[in-house]
This record gives structure tokens, sequence and C-alpha cells, in this order.
């Protein structure tokens, strides 16, 4: 391992290696091909090349790379303290990165902010919602961005209502009886429904989905997965984070694995199985020991 | 892409109607029956408590009933209500404001003082009343950058102010004792009466306003195609506000007419409601109360509603101050002291403000400083000690926490809290 090259900066997702979990590919030379049988060739809607994050002592993140492609539902997943959760706030601006470049649509970007994610069309839909209790769905939808008319500048809420319930109908959500009812009144299988719609309804491109379906019952996780396809269906380009492999072969299309910081393996779902995937999750090669960056880095 | 088959009144298996074929009076009625049995108990409550009260009282003394008590009662709640709708847009996030009490002491104070004839300043009334409402302002700012800026919990920050602003009013009104409120117009708020002919055309102005606003915005949504409510529906409401306020009306001007600061209280009604419900601010205020950290990750911007909030409080309760300071047309070293700010965070609470944040309105400040002012007048009519009055009022308060707590405990188990 320790005589592994660097991978080339220009060089796409690393190749998976197979399903025995064998030693990751020390040939540095080949070539990464697009995933295999995936039909998302050419350029991915957002990239992220040799990504690192560190606080203090601890390295969250080592040269992380990712990419997910218009139309396509691409899998997060990782043990707990895999990284996961830092990744998409080093997306979201949340946290700045200290190495490596995200490139979206082709260009390399700069986040520094919710606001610059938002702006490229970058929404994230954390694990818990951040919806208000208290307000019904119109108001959470426009929560932060509601729409004026007017003189006085007073809400208009036809406008956002209607709006509201283009997108829901959009996404084809017809569980909620009422788009003016509270949230408080709705199940979690709406509430999240609520959330994503929140997400999309800014002409987002890329939508995070973290743990979308962890406290829900069998129907409505039935519920949120559909959800999950049609905004690939629409074009968006979806991350979704999840621990539940069944959820994620249901609806991804690849699968990229975090392992202590690092991506130890990126899968297509058509030709793989969940065995390999835990294998690569629990046992993944990596490049490095935490630890003992500084010998390896040579 | 099937999506675009779907029905876009998103409800197509329940029975919301299609855009132009409204509901009947009936359906609103069993919805809203199902609402109140599911914990949405509104403002049904108070309605029910305002009942028992007139029963009890009139009962027992048949003046409480009269035009002349109802008048009364009305300027003996006007101090207490507008505190109490400041009150509510903190109490909306979440937080306390103990101070309100004693700053409406100091906008009083400030009001005599600066219309006293002969004093340093001599200013007219309303322009004495303008400068109370910016000291408002500041103290409010000030505790609301405590609050948000410092880090200082809302209760100390204006427990802190309960204490500093009870020393700047015995400062003020210094060894006179008291202070003779010399301002005809500053009199004249509680004391002085529209004529019958004015009060009836804003009687006209108001009931026409509010169905001109409810037509228009039922012929905007008509327009997108958004359900709207049945037009009996509609005519219900307007004919209920209708019957009220001529009934109001008609009481007062059958003893001295209608006092300058129902007007006031009118004006501080629509303009706080609107603020609430129907301006960005309000909506940022309700989300601040129901979820902190979606406020924060939706972008608004946190701490300024908060000072906002802060500040609008004690804007109101320097005003408040002037109201109960032109009912007794003078200010001791007592003003904003006894039950002053008890009463106001009781009325805001008793009408259905949640001490939780994220619920409350500026109606419930106007109905639940009715019913303290209804126990109040009508427990002084019976001739009743103070002490038997402050346990009848705290129970009542009770009561009404313990409706709240109940309803939102059914709200909860209905899977809707």
């Amino acid at each position: 391992m320790a005589d592994a090259p660097e991978r080339p900066p220009g060089s796409a997702a690393p190749v998976a290696p197979d399903a025995t979990g064998a030693p990751a590919p020390a040939a540095g030379g080949a070539p990464a091909p697009a995933p295999g049988g995936s039909p998302f060739g050419g350029e991915p809607l957002l990239e992220l090349r040799g990504v690192s994050k560190s606080f203090g002592a601890v390295q969250a993140l080592y040269r992380v790379d990712l990419a997910v492609h218009a139309g396509e539902v691409l899998a997060l997943v990782g043990d707990n303290g895999a990284g996961k959760s830092t990744l998409i706030k080093s997306i979201a601006g949340i946290h700045s990165i200290d190495e490596g470049e995200i490139r979206f649509a082709g260009k390399p970007v700069s986040i520094g902010g919710p606001k610059d994610a938002a702006q490229l069309g970058i929404e994230v839909v954390y694990q818990d919602l951040a919806l208000a209790d208290n307000l019904d769905v119109v108001q959470n939808m426009f929560l932060g961005r509601e729409e004026t008319s007017g003189p006085l500048r007073g809400l208009d809420e036809t406008d956002m209502e209607q709006r509201a319930r283009e997108t829901l109908a959009g996404l084809s959500v017809t569980t909620i009886r009422s788009v003016r009812q509270t949230v408080a009144g709705l199940s979690g299988g709406q509430r999240q429904s609520v959330a994503v719609a929140k997400a999309v309804m800014w002409n987002s491109k890329v939508v995070i989905l973290d743990e979308p379906t962890a406290a829900l019952g069998v129907a409505q996780t039935r519920q949120v997965l559909d959800l999950v396809r049609r905004l690939a269906e629409k074009g968006l380009g979806v991350i979704l984070i999840s621990h539940n492999l069944h959820d994620v072969f249901e609806v991804a299309d690849s699968v990229s694995v975090l392992r202590l910081g690092q991506d130890v393996a990126r899968f297509t779902v058509a030709d793989t199985t969940q065995a390999a995937v835990v294998e690569a999750i629990t046992a993944g090669a990596l490049d490095t020991v935490p630890g003992q960056l500084q010998e390896v880095s040579a | 892409m099937s999506s675009s088959t779907v029905d876009p009144t998103l409800h197509p298996t329940t029975a919301a109607p299609a855009p132009g074929e409204p509901r009947s009076l009936r359906d609103a009625a069993v919805r809203w029956w199902a609402d109140v049995k599911g914990g949405e108990l509104g403002a049904l409550p108070i309605l029910i408590g305002m009942v028992i009260i007139v029963v009890v009282f009139q009962s027992q003394n048949d003046n409480f009933l009269t035009a002349g008590n109802f008048l009364n009662l009305v300027i003996q709640a006007a101090g207490i209500m507008t505190i109490a709708m400041g009150v509510v847009f903190v109490l909306l996030l979440g937080e306390i404001d103990l101070s309100v009490g004693f700053v409406s002491g100091v906008g009083g104070a400030i009001a005599a003082l600066l219309t006293l004839p002969g004093g340093n300043w001599e200013f007219a009334g309303l322009p004495a009343i303008a400068v109370v409402l910016v000291v408002g302002l500041l103290i409010g700012t000030l505790n609301g950058l405590l609050f948000t800026k410092v880090g200082i919990p809302s209760f100390v920050v204006t427990l802190a102010g309960l204490l500093a602003w009870n020393g700047a009013v015995l400062v003020l009104i210094g060894d006179q004792g008291t202070v003779v409120i010399q301002s005809q117009t500053i009199i004249d708020l509680a004391n002085g009466f529209i004529s019958a002919a004015a009060s009836w055309v804003l009687v006209a102005v108001g009931i026409g306003g509010y169905a001109l606003n409810q037509l228009a915005r039922r012929r905007t949504r008509t327009s997108k195609g958004l359900p709207v409510d049945p037009v009996s529906l509609l005519a219900l409401r307007i004919g209920v506000l209708a019957v009220a306020l001529i009934a109001a009306v008609w009481v007062m001007n059958e003893d001295r007419g209608v006092p300058y600061v129902v007007l006031m209280l009118a004006v501080l009604f629509v303009v706080g409601s609107w603020v609430l419900t129907r301006s960005r601010f309000g909506r940022h205020v309700m989300a601040i109360g129901g979820n902190i950290e979606a406020a924060r990750r939706a972008g608004i911007p946190v701490d300024r509603v908060r000072i906002a909030c802060f500040a609008i409080a004690s804007m109101m309760a320097t005003l408040g101050g002037v109201v109960l300071a032109s009912r007794l047309t003078s200010v001791d070293t007592g003003a904003g002291g006894g039950t002053i700010l008890l009463y106001s965070i009781a009325a805001a609470v008793i009408g259905g403000t949640s001490l939780f944040g994220g619920r409350g309105s500026i109606r419930a400040a106007v109905l639940g400083a009715i019913v303290i002012a209804s126990i109040d007048n009508g427990l002084g009519l019976l001739g009743l000690a103070s002490g038997t009055k402050f346990i009848i009022t705290g129970l009542v308060l009770l009561a009404a926490v313990t409706v709240d707590s109940v309803a939102r405990r059914n709200l909860a188990g209905s899977g809707r809290g």
C-alpha cells in the first residue's frame, strides 16, 4: 500500500475493487472508466476530486472522489463516523474543504457557505428535516424565501400556495390532505415529502438526502423511495445517504462507499451484490491507515 | 413523465372540492368540529369562559351588563390589552419579557413629565407620546441586544429590567409622589369620546373593509384555481364581525360613546394582525418560535427578528403606560407596578398564546385582556377584597393554561402535535 501512487487529479471515480474486497487497484495507470453498465456517462453534474478535510488532528475526509450525474441516484454508504456527514456538509458549504476540488457542471466552483450551494442549485434535506411544526405545508416550503406582492409587500399566499401545490403534484405527492394543514399533523413520510419538495422547488439540480427513511415504517419508506426515484427521473442528481442497503439497492444507480474518511469503493448497483457493499463498508481497502498519513503521502 | 397526469388539486380522494364548487356551510361546521375534537380549539374556550363570566356576574349584580359598566370594562382593559399585544411578539419567540410592567410605568411618567406646563419641556400631547414610543423602542432594543448578542437569557435580562425600570419610575416621579397629567390630548385618550356619527362611519368602514378584503382574496384564489371557502361561510364571518362591531358600538353610544383609546386599539389590532400573519417579518417570528434551527437554515436573520420583537414589546408597553396614565389622569410612584405585568402576560396566555413559542395572535391579547378585565371588574362590583380577586384570577389563568395543555395533548394523541 505504501507505494501506491496518488490518484491522478484528473481521474474520474476510483475503480471499484472486486466483490471479494481485494486491495484497491495499486496500478494507477489504468484510466478509470465510467461505471460499467451505467447509463450515466459523460460529464458529472457534481464532482468531488481529492477532497480532504480535517478537524484539528482528526482527518475526517481524505482525498475523497465522488461524482453524481444528472438523473442518477448515487447512494453514499458507510459506517458511523465514516465521514458521510462531513462530506455533505462540505458540499452544502457548512464546512470549507482543506484540499481538493469541487466541480459543478464541469467547472470548478468554490462553495463558501450555504448560500453559494443554494445558488448553484444544491439543496440538502437534513435528517431532522428542519420543518417548523407550527407552520403549514406552504409556509414551510417557502420559509425564508417568501413571496410578497402589493404596495405593502404583504405575503403573496395564493401564489405561494399554487406553486407549492404544483411542486407537490409534480412529485406525485398525493398523500397530503391539504397544503394548509400544519406540519405537526403530518406523518413521517409526509414530512419527508414536504422537506424534499421544499428542496426541489428552487430549480435545484442536485438534491442531497440524509437518511430520508431512517425513522419511517414500511409504507412510508415506500413513498419516500418512490419520491427519490422521481427526482432522478426529473433529471436531478440525487445523493442518498442511507444505512439501509435494502433501500439503497432499490433506488440507487450507483453506490459510493466511505470508510474512515476515504472512498474505498464505487459500485454500479446492477453489477453488484449487497454482500460486496457490506464487505467494502466494513473492510474496504484504505489508501492509508489513519494516523500514518505522513509515511504514506510520500 | 407520470407526474404530468397528476390531479393538480392534490386530493383526488378526499372531500376537497374542485375549484368553483364550494363546500356547504354544513361541511365547514363538520370540519371545524373535527378540529375542535382533535385539539384545535381556537377561540372556543375563551368564548365559553366569557359566557360563564357574564352569567355568573350578572346573576350576582345587575350592574354588570349595563352600558356604563361595559364602557368602564373596556377602558380598564385598554392598558393591559396594549401591553399584552406587545408581549405576544416576545412570547411567540418562546421568550419572556418581565420588564413590560415598569417599562409601561416609565412611559406613563415620561408622558406626564414632558407635558407639564412650566416644566423644562412642555411638549404637546402627541409629540410627547412620540418621544415615549422612541424611549420604548430603545429600551426594547437594549433588551434584545443583551439577549441575542451577549447571550443572557431573556428571563434574566428582563428581570434586571423589572428592577431597574421600577427604580427609574421612582427617580422620574421623585418626591412629588404624584404627577397630574396636564395635557388634554393624553387625558382624552381614555376619557374622550368620538361622536356617535363618526363611530358609525368607522363601523361601516371596518365592516366594508373586511368584506372587501375577504371577497378580493376569494377572487384571486378562484382565478388561480385554488379551493375556496363556501360563500355562506364567508357571509357568516362577515355577519359575525358586523353584529359584534355594531353591538359594541351601539352599547358604548348608549352611554358616553366610543373612547379614542378603542379606536387606537382597533388600529393596533389590524396592524398587529397584519404584521403577524401577512408580512414576512411575522412569518419569521412564527418560524423562530416553532423551530429556530429551521429558521436559521432557511436564512432568516434570527437575531434581528428577535431584537425587533423585544423592541415592539417595550414600545407597546410604553404606549400602554400612557393609556393607563390617561385613565387615572395622573402618574404616581406606583406606576407600572402591582398586577400590570402579570395581567399583561396572563392576558396573552389566557387568549391562547403559548409560552413555548410559535402559537399565538394579537386576537389572543385582545380576548385575554377582556377576560381579565371582566373578572377584575365583576369581582369589584361584588365588593370582594383584592385577596379574593387575585385568587380567582389566578384560578382562571390556571384553567386557561390547563385547557391549552389538554388540547395540546389531544393534538399529539391524534398524531397532529
